[in-house]
């Protein structure tokens, strides 16, 4: 069969400054039609690039493509003019972005732009192209449509825009869609939603789709083949089962042991791939990878391997047969121990307990929005309500929960950067929120905190050693010869080379950033470190490092972590026990492995259930959870959750329930909890 | 929409009668009295006197304001010490040769600030875009008086195309227009520019690519839209660079205009006079700033839904 759209050796290269620097090299690309063909590999591996070139729209960036062919349908898309590559596009391939709030545009309603591309594309009339549109957008799950039709993209959320994004690519029912990490910036509930979207419109359109992403669970879940690629190269292109159980590239091989499941073992040090992925204006000789690579030989670093076909698959190494022949790591059996484990912890923690380094008592956080001339109708955000919990000596806790559940909000009122309503904080016995003047240094020095975007959080125009050092210039009035001293001794802790303290961050890569922040929050010595998101921008090879760092540090420096994250296999891993939180409320507390095996709140199990799993055996076969989290400034009464529970009844409606204990260490605030 | 209106009138009248009293002290510190000012060295001490009284000069200063503010509440402005007719009606007369300027200028630098700025960002780093930029650079560098006599000298005599001096014909009104809206469409296009290139680099032109539209639809319906909400803060801006370029410009064309009255009564310390036509001013810029800001919420819908 002739496929839908064929990629031949396809090079790209940019211009910047008058110098060609060449993003992808020789891309060979097949999609079937009905196909849904996963592109995976780091930031920078060129997936991004591929993607549009194929659309053309690198002709917009000063991108050219200067070798091989592009088809679609048999028609080649490289020799087109610009007038006809523009009819194609949005008619025959269709386009889906990561962030579908700078996707769309803010000053147009979502009706406007949905009918834009039927107007263009099609010979309806401005009212049958609406009526169409209304009906797309049903089709993709808006609810009230013809409302939506007249709301701009600021006022939906971050879901609904990305269901009117895939409203706009379908309308003209392409026979390609491209969507590029669609469900990146998205809860893993919507992300499930959006996946499952996906896989209907494929069946009911027989559309072909290629899913850009870095997420192999998400690739395991909805991939048909998958396509590797590395430092702009595909290097291994195979259907998803034969890859997920037998990698032929090394570089594969090390993505899928750096994927943190939910049944690996929490005891073990992460697995990393050393290094990082090569910028593009120095690419290493002979094989890209080489130089991360275990099974490099002399080959290796002087001829670049090509991609061939084997028994039905391609990949391009030298050394195949070395890696086939290697034993498999199996980590199957390690889940009993695990469970084991789980009561021995339980036990221990409940020891712990009696020795809170933080207690969190009945905090409230309460924004007020002010309406009308004078601002008299006020009107309340609840983003924290009435959170309770504790953190013991050297315990990790992770606060899982989806954006707006106000997990952040609490983190930041832990550090007193937003003042609690009510409620107390008492770190080592003592209220750091009403502490006096004196004392209140005291407690910031004993709390830090590690923010998500490191870059967002540090000074970019100081030098590294000054921007680790400031605390100790702050609280210590250390400077010159003294600080220098402290800050480099911080800096190997962390694995920075202490040669970079004259540098600025710029310079740095995204993890190396992250370690900055982290060389910074520990340089007091502090007791407790908050971090919020400290690894969700950070892929997941580096992930994999900064959390190893910090299991280390904290083995090191006895330090106690709250741990804010959306993604749970992470928070999985690192933590000793985790809260979820659902609409300002704190709905469960387990120990980790408690929480995983038995999930009491029936939010967490959507939640659980929610998470791809990288095992293309195990799909899943059920909806995923409806709806969106409600507006905190209205919680639903009874249950903040019940709008969405299957199991909800009408005193789920009437009455709260409270977070009770219903085993050792495990509270639920459920009426009927699992 | 109306109760934002109303806040904004609220507020503009507060900015108004700041106004007023900023200006009625820094008028009054200033050195020189205007009684001695108008008699001339050799007046006596008595006339000197008599006209003080009559002036109200010789009150104190606190009660100079308090009979100045209630006279202004009740829409009087006071008598020009010169002429002694009423100073309002002396502006009024005025009025219609600056605003037909004034106008006349916005409009040259908002139409050619915008061409030129969207052509230079559609050809960034191309032939058009450097010329663009040299010629806005020129236009914000030159004073306005130098590029008057300039442009007098090019089109009125050398060229013998457009009158030089005088106001009255639309002929007449070309030059010393062109003259106050080059300077503006200078920084407007430079302006235009940013913003354009700053929403060209925008994931949603991707998006608005990636579904087919051409690309002139693209431009003129998206981007300058988007592109529009800085500009048109400029404009606001831009209205009060005017408002001084006035005074030259008048003076430079010898056009009559409030520019030139103003002018003229600085220098003859006629603080009535000098008061007004400040208010006249202000009033002028309030009235443009408020339409900048009912105009912003017509292009973003974000700022609409604040109010
Ligand atoms: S070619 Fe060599 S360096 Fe490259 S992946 Fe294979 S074994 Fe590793
Ligand atoms: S209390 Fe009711 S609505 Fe809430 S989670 Fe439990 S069963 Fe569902």
């Amino acid at each position: 069969m002739k496929p839908l759209l064929e990629v031949k050796e396809l090079s790209v290269d940019f211009y910047k400054h008058g110098n060609a620097i060449n993003v992808i090299d020789k891309v060979n690309l097949r999609i079937n039609s009905g196909e849904i063909v996963c592109m995976i590999g780091e930031s920078g591996s060129g997936k991004t690039i591929t993607s549009l070139s194929i659309m053309r729209l690198i002709d917009f960036n000063s991108g050219k493509i200067t070798h091989g062919d592009i088809e679609l349908s048999g028609v080649s898309l490289v020799t087109l003019t610009k007038q006809e590559i523009s009819v194609l596009r949005g008619k025959k391939i269709a386009m889906i972005f990561q962030e579908p709030m700078s996707a769309l545009d803010p000053v147009f309603t979502i009706g406007d732009q949905i009918v834009e591309v039927l107007i263009r594309h099609t010979n309806l009339t401005k009212p049958a192209a609406r009526e169409q549109a209304i009906t797309l957008l049903q089709r993709v799950g808006i609810p009230e449509p013809e409302v939506r039709m007249k709301q701009y993209p600021y006022e939906l959320s971050g879901g609904m825009r990305q269901r009117a994004m895939i409203a706009i690519a379908l309308a003209c029912e392409p026979e390609l869609l491209i969507a590029d990490e669609p469900t990146t910036a998205l809860d893993v509930t919507i992300q499930a939603q959006i996946l499952n979207l996906l896989k209907e419109i494929r069946d009911e359109f027989n559309m072909s789709i290629l899913f850009i992403t870095h997420d192999l669970g998400i690739a395991a879940e909805i991939a048909d083949r998958i396509v590797v690629m590395y430092a702009g190269k595909v290097i291994e292109q195979a259907a998803v089962h034969e890859l997920f159980e037998q990698p032929f590239h090394p570089y594969t091989s090390g993505l899928l042991q750096s994927v943190v499941t939910m049944d690996s073992d929490r005891t073990e040090k992460l697995f990393t791939i050393n290094g990082s992925i090569p910028s593009l204006s120095e690419l290493p000789t002979g094989c890209r990878f080489h130089p991360r690579c275990a099974y490099a030989t002399d080959r290796c670093r002087s001829e670049e391997p090509e991609l061939v076909s084997q028994s039905g698959r391609e990949a391009a190494c030298w050394n195949i047969e070395k890696l086939l022949h290697e034993p498999q790591q199996q980590v199957e059996p390690k889940r009993i121990i695990a469970a084991d484990r789980a009561i021995a912890a339980s036990f221990e923690h409940e020891q712990k307990q009696r020795l809170p380094l933080l207690e969190v008592r009945a905090i409230k956080k309460y924004f007020s929005i002010e309406q009308g001339l004078f601002k008299q109708n006020k009107k309340l955000i609840h983003a924290v309500d009435d959170v309770s919990f504790q953190i013991g000596k050297g315990e990790t806790f992770g606060l899982v929960g989806e954006s707006g559940c106000g997990k952040s909000t609490l983190g930041r009122v832990l550090l007193q950067l937003e003042q609690a309503t009510s409620g107390q904080v008492l770190f080592e016995g003592k209220d750091v929120l009403r502490a006096p003047a004196g004392e209140w240094k005291s407690s910031r020095r004993d709390i830090q905190f590690v923010f998500q975007d490191p870059y967002g959080s540090i000074n970019p125009r100081w030098k590294v050693g000054d921007i680790i050092g400031e605390p100790l210039w702050v609280h210590e009035s250390l400077k010159g010869q003294a600080k220098r001293q402290k800050v480099v001794e911080v800096m190997e802790l962390v694995g920075l080379n202490p040669a970079a303290y004259d540098r600025l961050p710029h310079e740095f890569s995204g993890g190396q950033r992250q370690r900055i922040s982290i060389a910074r929050a520990i340089a007091l010595k502090p007791k407790f470190i908050v971090a919020d998101e400290a690894v969700s921008a950070l892929d997941v090879s580096v992930q994999s490092q900064i959390v190893n760092l910090m299991q280390e540090l904290q083995g090191q420096l006895d330090l106690s972590y709250l741990f804010i994250a959306h993604g749970l296999n992470i928070v999985r891993h690192i933590s000793d026990r985790i809260g979820v939180m659902y609409l300002g409320k704190l709905v469960e507390i387990a120990t980790t492995d408690e929480l995983f095996a038995h999930p009491a709140h029936h939010y967490t199990k959507a939640l659980l259930a929610a998470i791809p799993l990288p095992d293309p055996t195990r799909r899943k076969t059920f909806l995923p959870l409806q709806g969106e989290m409600p507006s905190p400034a209205n919680p639903p009464t009874g249950c903040r959750f019940h709008t969405r529970c299957t199991a909800a009844t009408d005193l789920c409606k009437k009455i709260e329930p409270a977070l009770q204990r219903i085993g050792p260490g495990h509270l639920a605030a459920c009426h009927y909890p699992a | 929409m109306f109760m934002f209106v109303i806040r904004r009138l609220l507020v503009s009248i507060m900015v108004v009668l700041a106004s007023v009293t900023l200006v009625f002290f820094i008028l009054n510190v200033l050195p020189g009295n205007p009684a001695e000012m108008m008699l001339g060295p050799n007046a006596t001490p008595e006339t000197l006197q008599n006209l003080n009284e009559s002036l109200g000069l010789n009150k104190s200063l606190l009660v100079q304001y308090f009979d100045y503010m209630r006279g202004f509440l009740k829409g009087d402005l006071g008598e020009s010490f010169i002429t002694k007719k009423p100073v309002i009606d002396q502006l009024l007369a005025q009025l219609p040769a600056t605003l037909s300027l004034a106008g006349a200028s916005i409009a040259i630098a908002v139409i050619l600030g915008m061409v030129l700025g969207v052509l230079s960002a559609v050809y960034q780093n191309k032939a058009i875009d450097y010329v663009v930029r040299m010629i806005s650079l020129f236009s914000i560098s030159m004073p306005t008086f130098w590029l008057g006599i300039l442009l007098i000298l090019i089109f009125s005599v050398h060229l013998q195309w457009l009158p030089a001096i005088g106001n009255g014909s639309l002929r007449q009104l070309i030059l010393p227009a062109c003259c106050l809206g080059i300077a503006s469409a200078g920084s407007l296009s430079r302006l235009v520019r940013n913003s354009v290139l700053e929403v060209l680099n925008e994931q949603f032109v991707v998006t608005l690519r990636a579904k087919g539209l051409p690309e002139k639809l693209v431009l003129c319906k998206h981007v300058l839209r988007n592109a529009l909400i800085p500009t048109v803060t400029m404009i606001g801006i831009v209205a009060g660079e005017l408002l001084s370029g006035a005074v030259v410009t008048e003076t430079v064309f010898s056009r009559q205009g409030i520019g030139r009255v103003v002018v003229e009564a600085i220098m003859q310390k006629d603080i009535p006079l000098v008061q007004a036509a400040i208010l006249i001013a202000a009033i002028f810029y309030i009235i443009v700033n408020l339409l900048v800001d009912i105009s912003y919420t017509y292009i973003d819908p974000r700022i609409r839904s604040k109010h």
